[in-house]
């Protein structure tokens, strides 16, 4: 479902050049659990971008579903993040003056769906990650660890075939960040294509496939046998 | 596609969200709106002014005077180096002779010292004849005005504004007693009723005398002004023209007194203060620009701060143009609830200024309460969906970056 080759991401600072991406080629089918890890810098927050298309490489086809994306206009670019991609951030990225229920509401908003269903999905949405209780509250109300859960459930509310999630736990204490990767791994089982870079090893391992990168490339590639 | 409703709401959220920037904005463009209505509606007001004061005057009314003020190409060569002929009483009489013309009155004026024993001051002093009255529609309070009289003859009779009554006559009856002008006594016959100013004169503190008692006073043999009327609005030319001939012959032949009806007068007017508005309102379109570049750069801000919303709006799935239309409906509400405001502002003022000068008739023209609105809604449009335009082109995660 996942198709990347030869891509490049090459960094312009001043008259220094980067080289963040160099020659990725990868392939992942849909409803795999995929872990991204590597010392910091080695680009695993490049690719997951370039994944979400928030990003545009420098080089190389990305194929979605078997479709180029890479060159698409901005509308139909759009169309794709709002329905086939997920993204969940490390620092949540809330509107601050929304509530739970508009922020998780705001994807339905821009894909045109009328406000009654939008209410109806956002708040069935919440309930189900556990903020049924906190869905008028606004970001700064509430913890860490629910704004993440608001943010999974904004990233998951116009069910998308792949979910991409940078460091979900990375701000986040250990209870919450374990209670956010259980919700990941549910969405993964109910047949989601769930990506998670992460730094922690332990959660990493968690994934039945495991990428390691280094320096802009993916060193090694495990795929455990259940 | 997202509905026109939701981009409305989701605007207006923002416009709460960010409450102190909104209501800078709108007071920013309120003060340049309202500045505008004011301004233009005080210039507006001060040319309906002079119309009213030229309409109570009498639509069918001539003013002579001496000079030509007209530079037509039609000047003889023997005019050339010598001043012109003095507007005498025998012109003023000899004006009578067009049949069009139904009444005169001659005008002499000037500023002397008015004194009954220990009080004096400073007055305007006019000098005319019986027909003035009627002419200028002035209301007598008390006595009686100067009697019709041969004009070439000088009486020592005077009539006298009410402010000048309470002054110089303090818990007194004026009629009837004397009072000197000048180097002359003048008996007082008559005081003006209370018709407020009018036409630059405040005829509460004026000093009316025979015309030939005011020539002898300032030594001035000329007249000021002539003022004819008509007997009808439609002989108003033909009235000029004769008149013109008359005083023309009586001068030998030489052009050097100005004939205008009063309309002409009127329309110069109009033309003078309607260039006034104008400037004033180029004054207050300054402060219109002003608002705007405040608003650009309260703008220009915002979406600096907000550009990691905009990044977050397209990683979740908003079109540029999405984008675009969101802070353009938020600019365009924006604008306009400062028109509103500015707009409010405005009656407000007018309010105001018509309590205190009642009755000065302030109104702001349409034209300029339309190009108060129009320019803010551009400066407030155009300033706020640049940038944002801007912002919607950068990819989501450059966005994002910036904080
Ligand atoms: N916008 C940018 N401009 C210039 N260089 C960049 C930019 N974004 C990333 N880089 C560079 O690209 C390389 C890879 O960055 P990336 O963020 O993908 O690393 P990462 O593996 O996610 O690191 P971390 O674990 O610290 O998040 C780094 O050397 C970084 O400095
Ligand atoms: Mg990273």
């Amino acid at each position: 479902m996942i198709s990347l080759a030869g891509i490049d991401r090459i960094f312009q600072v001043g008259d220094q050049t980067v080289h963040a991406l160099a020659n990725v080629n990868l392939e992942i089918t849909a409803g795999e659990y995929v872990s991204i890890m590597g010392p910091s810098g080695s680009g695993k927050s490049t690719l997951l971008n370039i994944v979400g298309l928030l990003d545009r490489p420098t080089d190389g086809i990305y194929k979605l579903d078997g479709r180029d994306v890479t060159g698409l206009s901005d509308e139909d670019q759009a169309r794709v993040r709002r329905e086939k991609i997920g993204f969940v951030f490390q620092a949540f990225h809330l509107v601050p003056r929304l509530t739970a229920l508009e922020n998780v509401a705001v994807p339905m908003m821009l894909a045109g769906i009328g406000i009654n269903e939008r209410r109806r999905r956002a708040a069935k949405s919440l309930g189900d990650f556990g903020l049924g209780d906190r869905m008028d509250h606004r970001p700064s109300q509430l913890s860490g660890g629910q704004r993440q859960r608001v943010a999974m459930a904004r990233a998951t509310i116009m069910r998308p075939p792949v979910l991409l999630a940078d460091e979900p736990t990375g701000n986040l204490d250990r209870a919450s960040g374990h209670e956010v990767v259980g919700l990941l791994e549910q969405l993964n089982a109910s047949g989601v294509t769930l990506i998670v870079v992460t730094h922690d090893p332990e959660l990493g391992q968690r994934a039945r496939r495991q990428l390691h990168m280094v320096d802009g490339s993916i060193d090694t590639d495990d795929v455990l046998q259940p | 596609m997202m509905q026109p409703g939701d981009i409305l709401r989701f605007s207006t959220r923002s416009l709460t969200g960010f409450r102190t920037r909104t209501i800078l904005m709108v007071i920013a463009m309120a003060i340049g709106v309202g500045a505008v209505v004011v301004l233009t509606a005080l210039g507006e007001g001060a040319r309906r002014y002079v119309v009213n004061e030229f309409s109570s005057l009498g639509t069918n009314l001539i003013i002579v005077f001496p000079g030509r003020t007209e530079t037509g190409g039609n000047v003889p060569g023997m005019l050339v180096g010598r001043s012109p002929r003095d507007l005498t009483l025998e012109d003023a009489v000899a004006v009578l002779r067009s049949r069009h013309v139904t009444r005169i009155a001659p005008l002499n004026i000037g500023s002397a010292y008015l004194s009954r024993g220990r009080l004096s001051r400073e007055a305007p002093v006019l000098g005319t004849t019986y027909e003035f009255r009627d002419i200028r529609r002035l209301e007598m309070g008390r006595g009686s005005f100067l009697p019709p009289a041969d004009p070439t003859k000088a009486q020592s009779i005077c009539v006298i504004g009410q402010t000048l009554a309470e002054e110089l006559f303090p818990n007194e009856e004026p009629i009837g007693q004397w009072l000197r002008i000048g180097d002359r006594r003048f008996r007082v016959i008559g005081v003006l009723g209370s018709k407020g100013r009018s036409l630059g004169f405040d005829t509460d503190e004026l000093a009316i005398i025979p015309v030939a008692s005011a020539q002898q006073l300032f030594n001035q043999p000329s007249l000021f002004r002539i003022l004819v009327e008509t007997r009808h609005r439609e002989s108003l030319d033909t009235a000029r023209e004769e008149i013109r001939r008359i005083l023309k012959d009586r001068h030998e032949g030489d052009e050097d007194v100005t004939v205008v009806t009063q309309d002409a007068v009127l329309a110069t007017f109009d033309r003078i203060l309607r260039t006034l508005t104008l400037a004033v309102g180029g004054i207050a379109a300054i402060s219109l620009a002003v608002a705007g570049i405040l608003t650009m750069n309260v703008m220009l801000v915002a979406v600096s701060q907000r550009t990691a919303e905009i990044g977050l709006l397209k990683a979740i799935g908003a079109s540029r143009q999405q984008i675009r239309n969101l802070f353009f409906a938020e600019a365009a509400l924006l604008s306009a609830c400062g028109a509103i405001v500015g707009l409010g502002l405005g009656a407000a003022g007018i309010l105001i200024i018509r309590q205190i000068y009642p009755a000065f008739p302030a109104a702001a023209p349409l034209w300029a309460v339309a190009a108060a609105v129009l320019t803010a809604a551009l400066t407030g449009v155009s300033f706020s969906v640049m940038p944002a335009r801007r912002a919607a082109r950068l990819d989501p995660v450059i966005a994002l970056a910036k904080r």
